[in-house]
């Protein structure tokens, strides 16, 4: 593990990567399982699922620093679990995110 | 009529991606990593959450005070180049000869600025605009003219948008010309039957035959503007004062000067979105312009 100390890996990064990896996959299998064909959403520009994967991470990332700077990150709620777990308003950006991602992947 | 897409190929991409991902891939993920925690150095890191993020979005703090300054400044930097470049570009392309010897010692000299490694360029200026020894800063100064690069802001500025022009522009005029000479002489000898002006030629025929490679152009010149950092490295440090100190000096400031990591990897996440989203604007701008103007299906 020596050999990794100079990446400082933490869980949540580890933790996020491997979602992103896991995501990508899957996408990739299901572009093979599944060939598909462009379409002309509401952008009307030509989109495959992968085009569509790539707007709503880039969007994801956008309202997640747009939170940050105009909401903040101030404690939502406290989960009874221990000492009590705090958590950050930024979920919510989280949930925005992939409901924004949900959409994309119906109307683009 | 729908196309099926196949994407079994990009299986054929594994052998790069391997290799992107010890060159590209593993130092991105460590930046993420890096953004959300601090260190003093020897391997030491201690987790500080989004802390960094929230510090570099607000411009009332040190980071982000410094990241907008920057922000803005390159922005303003990349715009008056792209003002000054695209133009000149046009005129230049245009004035080029397009048949005859003449076009290859053209094309060879406009070549010349592109092959200068970007540190070379920034030290010619430099010694160029010196008030001491340099033919610029000596001959200005000669004539009157109050100019140091050093010490006044506006002549640092001048500076480094003239040497970015001197260095880029002939890009911009050899895209043009490329563009231009895809042009068939059928259309300017029908312009000339239809007794069309210089103006109407340069509207309705040469303009819409370059759309595609000024697009490129512009793209291209506003990346780079967008993440120089060598030229004006060389040429003014970023100064005087923190004038000239585009978004990458800053980063290599925080990053190198201060060893502050985690900040740096913040600000290098937020500065990279923004030119992916950047890209994938004029990416998708410039693969749907062309198909848009199409012809329908129908009529093929």
């Amino acid at each position: 593990m020596d050999h990794f100390a100079w990446m400082a890996w933490t869980w949540p990064t580890a933790t996020f990567f491997a979602a992103l990896a896991t995501t990508l996959a899957t996408m990739t299998w299901l572009a093979v399982a599944y060939p598909e064909t462009e379409r002309v959403g509401v952008l009307r520009i030509p989109t495959t699922r992968g085009d569509r994967l790539f707007l709503s991470l880039i969007l994801a990332a956008v309202i997640h620093l747009v939170w940050i700077a105009v909401v903040g990150t101030d404690p939502l709620l406290t989960l009874p679990i221990g000492e009590g777990v705090e958590v950050s308003s930024l979920w919510l950006a989280t949930v925005l995110s992939l409901l924004s991602a949900a959409a994309i992947f119906r109307t683009v | 009529m729908e196309k099926i897409v196949n994407q079994k190929a990009w299986f054929l991409v594994l052998p790069v991606f391997a290799i992107v991902a010890f060159s590209a891939i593993l130092p991105l993920m460590t930046v993420v990593n890096y953004s959300v925690q601090d260190t003093f150095g020897n391997n030491q890191f201690f987790w500080n959450g989004v802390g960094w993020f929230k510090e570099l979005l607000d411009p009332s703090t040190d980071l982000g005070g410094r990241f907008f300054a920057s922000l803005w400044r390159n922005l303003a930097f990349s715009a008056i180049i792209l003002a000054i470049e695209v133009p000149l570009g046009i005129v230049v392309a245009l004035a080029m000869p397009r048949h005859g010897w003449s076009v290859a010692a053209c094309l060879v000299i406009m070549a010349l600025p592109l092959l200068i490694p970007w540190n070379v360029v920034g030290t010619i200026w430099q010694i160029f605009g010196r008030p001491d020894i340099g033919l610029l800063g000596y001959t200005l100064n000669g004539l009157g003219i109050n100019y140091n690069y050093v010490s006044n802001e506006f002549d640092a500025w001048a500076t480094v948008v003239v040497m970015d022009v001197w260095h880029w522009t002939s890009l911009v005029a050899l895209l043009c010309y490329a563009g231009l000479k895809s042009i068939p002489d059928a259309y300017y000898q029908a312009a000339q039957i239809d007794g069309a002006s210089r103006w109407a030629v340069f509207k309705a025929i040469q303009l819409p035959k370059m759309h595609r490679v000024l697009l490129i152009a512009v793209l291209l010149r506003f990346m780079d503007s967008f993440m120089i950092y060598t030229e004006p490295f060389v040429v003014t440090g970023g100064g005087p004062g923190n004038s000239t100190t585009f978004i990458s000096i800053e980063l290599v400031k925080i990053a190198l000067g201060q060893f502050d990591l985690g900040k740096a990897a913040a600000l290098s996440i937020v500065y990279n979105l923004i030119i992916i989203i950047v890209c994938w604007v004029f990416y998708t701008v410039m693969t749907n312009a062309g198909a848009e103007r199409r012809p329908t299906e129908g009529s093929v």
